[in-house]
């Protein structure tokens, strides 16, 4: 009895504890992105691999999420004669909720996982204690870049997801069905407010640090041995998903 | 000088250190030896704080590097260049931005004094034309070669050498220790070896100190080092009894 | 990739990024992008049930500006309507609330007056209907006897 509390206690003190080290590796990483001299560089790179290597899939997320926004919202909202609804639904559904979220996990599947793989292999091969042998903060170096590359690329990719999606929505809607242009655009327009895009923003930019956060600190701390790639990966993307929906659901309640 | 003062250091229930004492002196080669997992990196790695002793004292030219803040520790890293057992050559970067990226770091000087150094050092290990290459493009050989030249770069009073020929064939193998002993009677660096390759690491050590079972067991000039009575150093040398060596 | 191709990459992606933000913030936010354009008259209704910031003003069915603010003024909602430049709103012109459809969103109507003289920056409108009440509206036809005026 006394060894299985035991167990348990110490189990619970080492989640603690990790939860603490990856808050504070967060917190050091942001302080670091704001001393001088900034990295240009490097976030320039982080960008690229971040916006434009996920975009292909985010892209083809948002145009089919739109289309099935469309055409499940048309037959759903035509039941009560509400048809020209339509944009407003899949404007304000794309805006505040599917953009934001559906955007983070295109990312985090596509490079999220591939940042984790990347800290993970430069931890089995010692490239990370050659930093620190050199005197060299590998923090500054590979996980500022990275947090400031997500808050500046995520936004941005899900303002893409959300151009498509509403267009693919209005591909179905005014093209594959009888909905009228006029009434798709001026619905949407009419319904959404400023907030709404602005919150959107918000959340992205939550996802965007949370995703180089949870996949620079799993890759970071990988185990240095031939298996500590595979956890470290599949440890990052599954944590990420976890923490992105559990800060929507927060960011939701706060912003609504 | 680096003073290991007794030094223990535990990975979960394994002990590695058991109070492991040990001198490097200033200007030669020491040589550490032991059996595979008997320690010998974690101790390499203990004079440089990238793993820190549970208990007991490094001091580096008098200053205890265990428990020092980042910066200050910094600072003694500065002294230091490290070649890893893999070469830890950043994969993102050619080999010259590689050796190129602690001076671009950590000094002032401009892009233009950067690239001679950086030029020089490559000459010097035989890469002289290889610069523009990344690392997943060239041998194993070239890679230890473009670590050491890059632990070299910054003029360093000490450097470590994490078996600097596992993973090489014999011929290239000798080569680096030719190049790591022509570049110390250059350079005059403080040199630290941890290795397993015998007998072919003694030809370039002024001296060694055998690791095993968490101690350092035997440690002196290389010519008496081969000539020691102690029976752990006898068998590991000459192989006599097999199991003492794992 | 060499450095300069990246730049170049990040720099197109950065763009069209931005851009569809402006889309998304302009087009359907309605942010005012170049500062406030036109000109703001203000009306004073009984009751402005259902109506936002940001509704749209109509003449005739066109659109010609949108609400700014809604405040309690003296117990009356006081709209401050922002209309775009070169539409003239008479003195004597009569705004109302309306709503597309009976549960469609609402919106605010312009009725044009005959005045010569046109409301200046800052002006009020000083006939206003607010809407029918909805219940009320179904009660009195249960009763029988709908007239149509506004409560």
């Amino acid at each position: 009895m006394t060894t299985l509390l035991a167990s348990i206690g110490a189990r619970t003190l080492g989640y603690l504890a990790g939860m603490g080290r990856g808050v504070i590796f967060l917190g050091s990483a942001l302080l670091w992105a704001l001393r001088p001299p900034a990295k240009f560089r490097l976030i320039i790179q982080q960008i690229r691999a971040i916006g434009v290597d996920s975009l292909l899939v985010v892209l083809l997320a948002g145009l089919f999420t739109g289309m099935v926004l469309g055409l499940q919202g048309y037959y759903s909202l035509r039941k009560f004669n509400a048809e020209s609804f339509l944009g407003a639904v899949v404007a304000l559904s794309l805006l505040r909720e599917l953009g934001p979220v559906l955007s983070a996990f295109m990312v985090t599947g596509r490079t999220g996982s591939a940042m984790a793989a990347e800290l993970a292999s430069m931890r089995v091969t010692e490239q990370i204690d050659a930093m620190h042998s050199m005197a060299i903060n590998p923090v500054k170096y590979l996980v500022s870049p990275r947090v400031v590359a997500g808050l500046i690329a995520m936004p941005l990719l899900t303002c893409m997801f959300n151009v498509i999606g509403i267009f693919g929505a209005y591909m179905v809607g005014v093209g594959l069905l009888d909905l009228g242009s006029g009434s798709y655009m001026a619905g949407m327009e009419q319904s959404v407010q400023l907030r709404d895009v602005g919150e959107g923003l918000l959340k992205s930019a939550t996802f965007g640090v949370i995703i180089s956060w949870v996949c620079c600190y799993k890759g970071f701390h990988a185990l240095p041995m031939a298996t500590g790639v595979g956890r470290a990966t599949t440890e990052a993307v599954v944590l990420s998903f976890v923490l992105i929906l559990l800060s929507d659901y927060f960011l939701t309640s706060v912003l609504l | 000088m680096i003073q290991v003062i007794d030094v223990h250091k535990k990975f979960g229930p394994q002990e590695v250190l058991r109070g492991t004492n040990l001198t490097i002196d200033d200007g030669c080669i020491t040589t550490i030896i032991g059996g595979s997992g008997s320690g010998k990196t974690v101790l390499l790695k203990t004079m440089i704080a990238l793993l820190l002793p549970d208990s007991g004292r490094i001091l580096v030219d008098g200053t205890d590097i265990t428990g020092l803040g980042q910066r200050p520790l910094n600072e003694i890293r500065r002294k230091f260049g490290f070649l890893f057992q893999g070469a830890a050559l950043l994969d993102s970067m050619t080999l010259f931005d590689n050796i190129a990226f602690p001076l671009r770091e950590r000094t002032r000087l401009g892009e233009e004094a950067i690239g001679r150094k950086v030029r020089e050092r490559l000459e010097q290990v035989g890469l002289g034309d290889m610069g523009y290459k990344y690392p997943a493009e060239v041998s194993g050989g070239m890679k230890k070669r473009a670590g050491f030249a890059r632990a070299l770069a910054t003029d360093p009073e000490i450097v470590l050498f994490d078996e600097p020929t596992t993973g090489l064939d014999p011929r290239l193998g000798q080569s680096i220790h030719r190049l790591i002993a022509a570049m110390q009677s250059q350079l005059g660096f403080t040199g630290v070896i941890v290795s397993h390759d015998i007998p072919e690491v003694f030809t370039i050590s002024h001296r060694v100190a055998m690791l095993a079972d968490g101690a350092i067991v035997e440690s002196g000039p290389a010519a008496e080092f081969l000539q020691s009575q102690n029976p752990v150093v006898r068998r590991f040398l000459h192989g006599d009894a097999g199991e003492a060596v794992q | 990739m060499n450095h300069k191709a990246t730049e170049i990459v990040v720099g197109l992606f950065v763009v069209a990024g931005i851009l569809c933000a402006g889309y998304l913030a302009i087009r359907l936010g309605k942010l005012e992008a170049f500062g406030n354009s036109g000109y703001v008259v203000y009306a004073d209704f009984a009751n402005v049930a259902g109506l936002r910031r940001g509704d749209s003003v109509e003449i005739a069915g066109v659109g010609v500006g949108r609400v700014d603010s809604l405040i309690l003024v003296e117990d009356r909602a006081r709209l401050a309507l922002r209309i775009d430049p070169g539409v003239a709103i008479q003195e004597d012109a009569i705004a109302s609330v309306r709503a597309r459809g009976l549960i469609g969103d609402k919106f605010i109507a312009i009725s044009p007056g005959a005045s010569d003289r046109n409301l200046p920056d800052g002006g009020r409108i000083r006939d206003t209907e607010s809407p029918p009440d909805i219940t009320d509206l179904i009660g009195r036809m249960i009763g029988g006897n709908v007239t149509g005026d506004a409560p």
